[in-house]
């Protein structure tokens, strides 16, 4: 009788397994295949960007950085993102804040509109611009005449940088306050807390991980953008080159070390976004 | 509004929604379509149809489609593996497959146009090994394509995947089904969707790349010329009707491809159950 129901326990360990867990082999191939694919196509590519880099040394590494065009560069680079990163998180916390706290006509078409940078090409997304501002664009002649330059300048690049990152603050907020309803909110004007003071002590709390994560996001393409700004840049040395673009610049003139050197520092920008957002995701589960 | 809400704040910030919304976005994008109107019609179908741009149109949506399919491929497998196996070093692999997002594309095209060109470290291995050459071919805007696509499916794989029932495929096997059936069967119909997602908004991406694309690409005219180089070349010819023309029919595809394939998904999800 023992033997018996041991029999049967032993069996359904069987088949428990057997229904939902692969045979050896195959998690043995599709471990492999996924590891190799991956390997190939991420960890190779950011192997190399470091040794390409220190290939001439600690020196020429840092003196390829040390170049006025670079400094100018990474300068170009933090100024974009300083004025973009802050535009467009003021922006996704009001459109998250009237998109799930309010009803109104237009409401889904409002979303998707706030969604659609993602859907355009970046180099069409510099075209745009210079359409509107470039010499022969709809303001080109009065921004002539009034001697203001966006276009093969900082403003233009800045705008630009602005409608590609426009979505991700928005987009990370929006369907988790739908999610989290406006209960406590409303719990806390009855109470007679102020508008400002139920924002920053109700909803901001609940929000923090998700919007420092758009952020975050925000921020990492900001600094990384290059089709959009290589339209509205002009590529002027030291002057309206951002860090990819003069990646671009140095690896077209064959200055491999220059190239690597600045790829180096935008390779490190990606890995801690990773890094952080590794941490992010893990405090918003844990929330 | 229809119902009276005690929640403060509507006005400002539905008007700053708004005026952001129309000075960044729809305003710039609707010069694309008012400066499309200063060409006629027969001025558009002469730019359009010239050869060159033809051959940009063709390599371009037939890199994306296939660069779309490979990492379809790949990720369901990548994705699958993070979530139902484990091994060593799993938490890293998974943190590492979102560097196409966070990697500037201009640093994934210099360092994928290394790699890939004859002297590289893979591309002299393909050469010699196989006779294949990637860098400054249609082969090399695919594998580039394929770098920037990997995230797009695994991460839309990956939490259907997660809340997938294993009791559907216990009650499978149970009433007598191979493992393999189960697959065919049953899990697979109901990721199918979120795959399709997946390669769509790959291929959506990828049509639209540039800076990951024209380091390795060679910009052959007729052979390895994407869309959004032949804009750049236009505008730098101060060519802006043709710059705009591009810009619009190319804008214009894509909407159309995203709602076709948005009918696909809507058909598959109907067809599994899951509406």
């Amino acid at each position: 009788m023992s033997s018996h129901i041991q029999q049967i326990k032993n069996a359904k360990v069987v088949n428990k397994s057997s229904t939902t867990q692969d045979p050896v082999w195959v998690r043995c191939i599709l471990i492999t295949i996924s590891i190799a694919f991956i390997s190939l196509f991420i960890c190779v590519p950011l192997g190399l960007v470091i040794f390409q880099a220190f290939s001439k040394g600690i020196t020429a590494y840092f003196s390829a950085l040390a170049q006025p065009d670079t400094l100018a560069a990474i300068k170009l680079t933090l100024t974009v993102a300083l004025v973009t990163v802050p535009l467009n998180t003021l922006f996704g916390v009001a459109a998250a804040w009237t998109i799930t706290r309010f009803d109104f006509p237009g409401k889904s078409l409002l979303t998707t509109l706030i969604d659609l940078p993602f859907s355009v090409s970046p180099v069409i997304s510099g075209l745009i611009f210079v359409l509107l501002f470039g010499a022969q664009g709809w303001f080109g002649e009065w921004l002539m005449a009034h001697d203001i330059k966006i276009i093969f300048a900082a403003p233009g690049i800045i705008l630009a940088t602005i409608f590609i990152t426009f979505p991700f603050v928005a987009r990370q907020l929006i369907p988790l306050m739908q999610e989290m309803g406006h209960q406590e909110e409303e719990a806390a004007l009855s109470l007679g807390a102020s508008g400002w003071r139920t924002f920053f002590s109700v909803t901001l709390p609940n929000i923090k991980w998700a919007l420092l994560y758009g952020v975050l996001l925000c921020n990492a393409r900001a600094m990384g953008e290059f089709g959009a700004v290589s339209v509205v840049s002009g590529h002027i040395r030291g002057m309206t080159n951002t860090l990819p673009l003069h990646v671009e610049v140095s690896y077209n003139d064959y200055d491999v070390i220059g190239a690597f050197a600045s790829a180096s520092i935008l390779a490190g920008l990606a890995i801690v976004t990773l890094i952080l957002k590794t941490f992010l995701e893990w405090k918003q589960a844990t929330r | 509004m229809s119902q009276k809400t005690v929640m403060p704040g509507f006005r400002p910030t539905i008007g700053f929604t708004l005026l952001y919304l129309s000075l960044i976005v729809l305003i710039p994008l609707s010069t694309l379509i008012f400066e499309s109107f200063k060409l006629t019609w027969d001025d558009y179908i002469h730019i359009i149809t010239s050869k060159r741009i033809l051959s940009s149109f063709q390599v371009s949506f037939t890199a994306a489609l296939i660069a779309a399919a490979v990492a379809s491929i790949f990720g369901f497998i990548t994705a699958w593996v993070l979530v139902r196996y484990s091994f060593f070093g799993k938490n890293i692999f998974h943190a590492l497959i979102d560097l196409p997002f966070a990697l500037p594309t201009a640093v994934a095209g210099i360092v994928l146009a290394t790699l890939f060109q004859p002297s590289g470290l893979l591309g002299k291995f393909l050469l010699s090994i196989f006779g294949i050459q990637v860098a400054f071919k249609p082969l090399g805007i695919v594998i580039a394509l394929i770098f920037i696509s990997i995230p797009f499916v695994v991460r839309t794989v990956e939490p259907v995947l997660l809340e997938f029932e294993t009791s559907m495929e216990e009650a499978g096997s149970s009433l007598g089904a191979t493992r393999w059936q189960v697959f065919t069967k049953i899990i697979f119909p109901n990721i199918f969707p979120a795959l399709l997602t997946g390669f769509a908004l790959s291929f959506a991406r990828g049509v639209g790349e540039y800076g990951s694309v024209i380091f390795i690409a060679g910009n052959i005219p007729y052979v390895s010329e994407i869309v959004p180089l032949l804009i750049v070349i236009k505008l730098e010819q101060f060519d802006i009707p043709g710059a705009t023309a591009i810009a619009l029919t190319m804008l214009v595809i894509s909407f159309l491809l995203l709602l076709v394939i948005n009918l696909l998904q809507y058909w598959a999800r109907k067809r599994s159950g899951q509406l």
